[in-house]
């Protein structure tokens, strides 16, 4: 098995999961009602637990640091290699939830086609976290529909959002260099595949939301989280996410 | 008087996979103190090899459960306690963890305790399982899924028509 392409599946899972859950807990204490602050706070620990477990292979079985160190202490960006989209504020309850959506039926999608991978831990682990993930798909797919039928405004609102975010979500799906070896080996079918089944789950959603799927243009996709390129938003997260640890890296909790 | 189990006879210690799992009676899963361990289902592997050496392999309800760590260091102690040199407590997802492994009588005391049992889980979630959830206050399933997310990651909030009360459920998953 090509263990830097597994590295590189794994990671980019991971920051994926470590940031979007670092932004879904900024509606902790400020969600719009109880239920949706306690619905972001739940997603938000969530996905910092798929984060952990995904830093946790790459420690045990592929010899990375430990999970809190790649999660904490990497200085530079460039090392991270989450998408751009989950690095962008959470802006008003629209564009989070309209993230959330996009998002989610991302990451299900991927850890569906992973339950078959022949990388056994990680196949493992994609059987438990699709269970849970289908609460955060279910979550979002009510309020796409509720907000996409609510009053005019939610309509638009969910609309615009849905605009602003599509080139945003396509760049989830960019591709790697080392992806070949993946498909080849049975780990990973790749990310068209994965763009495939996301379309195929998300449009039926965003039609019954009465929303339009928008088409976006190939030039404009946003890629480059992958190679480590990221948005002017990602810096202040990691030292807002990182700033108590940094102060004493060794202390003991 | 015939011998609890077979496994008396292939471990030369005194100590037996029987007193593990009575110990891990003992350990309560920190968010719903009425249910143990072992009543949770998250116990998948008791061994004693070599003599003296115990290894216990639990997984999560959830991956991102909290509560893992502190559950982890309650069964090491508690297993500890037996006179073992070595105790291991294993945690990993080779058997993934769902709603079902959770033991009859555990979903009696869930509903004694106020939180509704959560029902059979086929892998997909389905309608039933969203409705018909019965009202641990006062039996009605005339009850409805407020959220998806409540106190706890393994709980969903519910409002029960009949008696106008919210409660919780633990999730199927």
């Amino acid at each position: 098995m090509n263990n830097e392409a597994l590295k590189d599946l794994l990671y980019k899972m991971a920051d994926d999961a470590l940031i979007i859950g670092h932004r879904n807990s900024e509606w902790t204490g400020i969600g719009p009602m109880l239920e949706e602050d306690l619905a972001f706070s739940s997603m938000a620990q969530d996905k910092i637990g798929h984060a952990k477990a995904l830093y946790q292979i790459l420690h045990e079985i592929l010899g990375e640091p430990e999970p809190d160190k790649v999660a904490f202490l990497r200085e530079d960006e460039k090392l991270f290699k989450c998408c751009q989209f989950v690095e962008l504020p959470i802006g008003e309850y629209d564009f989070s939830l309209v993230r959330q959506f996009l998002f989610d039926h991302a990451e299900a999608v991927r850890y569906d086609m992973l339950t078959g991978s022949s990388f056994q831990p990680l196949a493992q682990l994609a059987k438990k976290v699709k269970g849970e993930i289908k609460y955060h798909t279910m979550h979002a797919d009510t309020f796409l529909k509720q907000l996409g039928h609510g009053t005019e405004e939610s309509h638009a609102r969910m609309q615009s959002a849905l605009n602003y975010a599509m080139p945003y979500a396509l760049g989830v799906f960019e591709k790697s260099e080392l992806e070949n070896d993946l498909i080849s080996q049975q780990v990973f079918a790749g990310e068209d595949a994965a763009k495939k089944l996301w379309l195929e789950k998300i449009t039926p959603v965003i039609e019954a939301a009465g929303l339009q799927l928008p088409k976006v243009a190939d030039d404009k996709i946003v890629y480059g989280g992958r190679k480590g390129f990221h948005s002017e938003y990602l810096k202040s997260l990691l030292d807002e996410m990182c700033e108590v640890v940094r102060t004493d890296p060794e202390a003991e909790w | 008087m015939e011998p609890l189990s077979s496994d008396i006879k292939t471990t030369p210690t005194p100590l037996t996979i029987g007193d593990v799992w009575a110990a891990l009676e003992n350990v309560k899963d920190p968010e719903i103190p009425v249910l143990t361990v072992v009543d949770m289902g998250i116990i998948y592997g008791v061994e004693i090899s070599p003599a003296s050496t115990c290894t216990i392999t639990m997984t999560p309800t959830f991956v991102g459960c909290p509560a893992i760590e502190v559950m982890k260091n309650s069964i090491y102690d508690e297993v500890m306690k037996l006179g073992f040199d070595s105790v291991e407590v294993k945690v990993d997802f080779e058997n993934a963890w769902t709603s079902d492994r959770m033991s009859e009588e555990a979903k009696r005391k869930l509903e004694k305790f106020g939180l509704a049992p959560p029902a059979p889980f086929s892998g997909e979630l389905t309608e039933a399982q969203l409705n018909n959830v019965r009202c641990p206050h006062c039996g009605s399933t005339d009850t409805t899924l407020r959220s998806a997310f409540g106190s706890t990651l393994c709980r969903a909030i519910r409002f029960c028509f009949n008696c106008k009360q919210g409660f919780e459920q633990f999730k199927p998953v």
